[in-house]
């Protein structure tokens, strides 16, 4: 039996060691380097899995040396379903981009992203996988803020392999929104430093974090980290990024950037501070922290039903559905029954975290749909997509499979996430909250529809229809129909999501 | 005493020094200065602030984090360095244009500035 050591380093050093054998170049090396990065991940998230769920939470500290001066990686229920969710995404994505970079590398096009993109994908998408599996697995901050460096760096600079004016303004403005996030977090965390002497998340718990240097603290790493996760207002920098990236880098951004600094986020506002406790009084910041998320599925869903480019309505698509993310917090707290037991809604608990999980694999599945689509026709507007639902069906059902989970469409994950979303809203008397989450599922349901409708028209003018690879068309679908299929085996993964406990650390 | 609280306070002032600077600025050159600015404000905070034990000298923590963080403010000021030149090259200029739909001249010529060999 392996043990959890091997496991969680393999998480971080398979994806490395993968990205440094790509760089050596050749089809080959990258072949193999992404094999290796991939298959470490997605034995890594087993492995987690199987011994997650058969001990419990699982510490490792790195070298032998534990917490307070040395590095602690952390396992729990959480960690695990984010890495999975990396492993399956990342793997999906990379074997799209072997193809969808390999096909324009050797067409010798080198004013498409083909030529660059074939050379440095696999690279930066193993350094931010790496990064990615970093953040869900440390526990202690100032190697967050490392692992979230990483990230931030190998996804600005995956937006820029579109070679585009646009590409790179977009992945430009991205840089800076991102490294300035990155540095109110580091601000956050020299002033806990300072104030608590340890930089571990649990013990940083254990000392009840309270008090104006903490709670300053706190605000100026949740304002770096909404800078980085796009939360509303703070979101214009995503659809220029997202949508100008290559789409297999849009569909790892979406899907998985994005929530690294959300899960984040989620560590400090939830596990080290405890703000969902009866005593900490911070009912206003929750429900700001809502009202922000409810803005968010408004104005993202709004500003998608406008767009005439597929790719910036799946990127607007992306800033509402991180809106819901946020609608959690304020649901999180008790009504008041049990309020003294320091436990949270694990209703809106589960709801929230699957609705993360969802969303990433639909919304990789979308992007890589509208990929394939934008392929075929060679062109990003969604009015030159009619007739692609006879010649692509299998990429137009991929579309529409992850744009109905997004939606809450019963079977799938999405509804699961949603239902548990408006159930806790519901029984805590919040209907406020319940209008907001079912009012941004029938919106996203329209722009989905929207898409839809205009891949079944009839083009008016049959004009070139490039061919799609087969493999590409499956990665996406594969994707969709995991999204879908979720939601029938929501009870393991809800149950995964209670190891580690419903509650702060304490 | 006083001499480390008037390096905390030097410190956060290059910090929002920094802070203005990427947001307020719009040469790309300034706004990466402003990053930098940023990290530097943090790091004199960290050292000036460590906590010292009588007879045992400074906390080693807050030192290694300035290390790491003078490495990871090396990495990213070369990567933003290098993206700015690109813009230059691509849209003529060190500045971003604002998110409007249109975007800027756009090259449509092949792309030659790659760094590295081609595979």
């Amino acid at each position: 039996m392996i043990s959890v050591e091997i496991w969680s380093t393999l998480a971080i050093v398979a994806p490395v060691v993968g990205a440094l054998v790509s760089l050596l170049g050749g089809r080959r090396s990258i072949l193999a380097g992404m094999t290796l990065g991939a298959a470490g991940s997605l034995a890594s998230a087993a492995g987690l899995y199987l011994t997650v769920r058969v001990n419990g939470v699982a510490r490792h500290a790195l070298g032998g040396w534990g917490r307070p001066l040395g590095i602690e990686l952390y396992v729990d229920g959480l960690s695990v379903v984010f890495v999975a969710l990396a492993a399956v995404v990342g793997t999906a994505v990379g074997v799209y981009a072997s193809i969808y970079f390999g096909e324009a590398a050797s067409s010798g096009d080198y004013s498409t992203p083909g030529a660059r993109g074939a050379r440095y994908f696999a690279p930066l998408s193993l350094f931010l996988w790496a990064g990615l599996n970093g953040v869900f697995l440390s526990g202690d901050l100032f190697n967050l803020y490392v692992m979230l460096e990483i990230v931030g760096l190998s996804a600005a600079a995956l937006v820029t392999l579109a070679v585009t004016a646009k590409a790179t303004q977009a992945g430009m403005r991205y840089l800076f929104v991102s490294l300035s996030g990155s540095m109110l977090f580091l601000l956050g965390i020299a002033i806990l430093y300072l104030v608590h002497g340890t930089l571990s998340l649990e013990q940083l718990a254990q000392a009840r974090p309270s008090g104006l240097a903490s709670a300053s603290a706190l605000a100026l790493m949740t304002a770096g980290l909404a800078a980085k996760t796009a939360l509303f207002p703070l979101h214009a920098w995503l659809p220029p990024a997202h949508a100008a990236a290559p789409a297999p880098a849009s569909a790892i951004l979406s899907a998985l950037v994005v929530k690294s600094a959300f899960y984040v986020v989620v560590r400090l506002w939830l596990f080290v501070f405890g703000l969902t406790l009866p005593g900490a009084d911070a009912q206003g910041a929750l429900v700001l922290m809502g009202t922000l998320g409810a803005g968010a599925i408004v104005w993202g869903s709004v500003m998608a039903l406008r767009q005439v480019s597929l790719k910036r309505l799946i990127a607007y698509s992306t800033v509402a559905q991180l809106g819901y993310l946020f609608v959690m917090f304020p649901l999180l707290t008790q009504p008041s029954a049990d309020a003294g037991s320091g436990a949270w809604s694990v209703d809106a608990w589960s709801g929230g975290m699957y609705h993360a999980l969802c969303h990433g694999l639909a919304k990789a599945a979308m992007f890589l749909a509208a990929g394939n689509m934008t392929y075929a026709v060679a062109d990003d507007a969604i009015e030159s997509i009619s007739g692609v639902a006879r010649r692509l069906p299998m990429s137009l059902l991929a579309f529409g499979l992850g744009g109905l989970s997004l939606a809450g469409v019963p079977p799938s994950g999405g509804f699961l996430a949603k239902w548990l979303l408006l159930g806790a809203a519901l029984e805590a008397g919040r209907w406020i909250w319940a209008v907001v989450i079912a009012v941004g599922g029938l919106l996203t349901l329209a722009y989905v529809l929207m898409v839809a409708r205009e891949a079944f028209d009839a083009p008016e003018d049959p004009g070139d229809f490039r061919a799609v690879p087969r493999r590409m068309e499956w990665a996406a679908l594969a994707l969709a129909v995991v999204a879908v299929l979720l939601g029938l085996r929501g009870v393991e993964i809800i149950e995964l999501l209670q190891i580690g406990g419903v509650g702060p650390w304490r | 005493m006083s001499s480390e609280i008037a390096y905390v306070i030097a410190g956060a002032a290059v910090f929002v020094a920094g802070l203005v600077g990427t947001m307020g600025r719009t040469h790309l050159f300034w706004k990466i200065l402003g990053v930098n600015f940023m990290g530097s404000g943090i790091f004199l905070i960290l050292i000036a602030a460590a906590p010292r034990l009588p007879g045992e000298g400074a906390d080693p923590v807050p030192q290694a984090m300035v290390l790491t963080g003078i490495v990871v403010a090396a990495a990213s000021s070369a990567l933003a360095l290098g993206m700015a030149l690109r813009v230059v090259v691509r849209s003529g200029g060190p500045f971003l244009s604002e998110d409007a739909p249109g975007p800027p001249a756009e090259r449509t010529e092949p792309e030659v500035d790659s760094p590295g060999p081609r595979t």
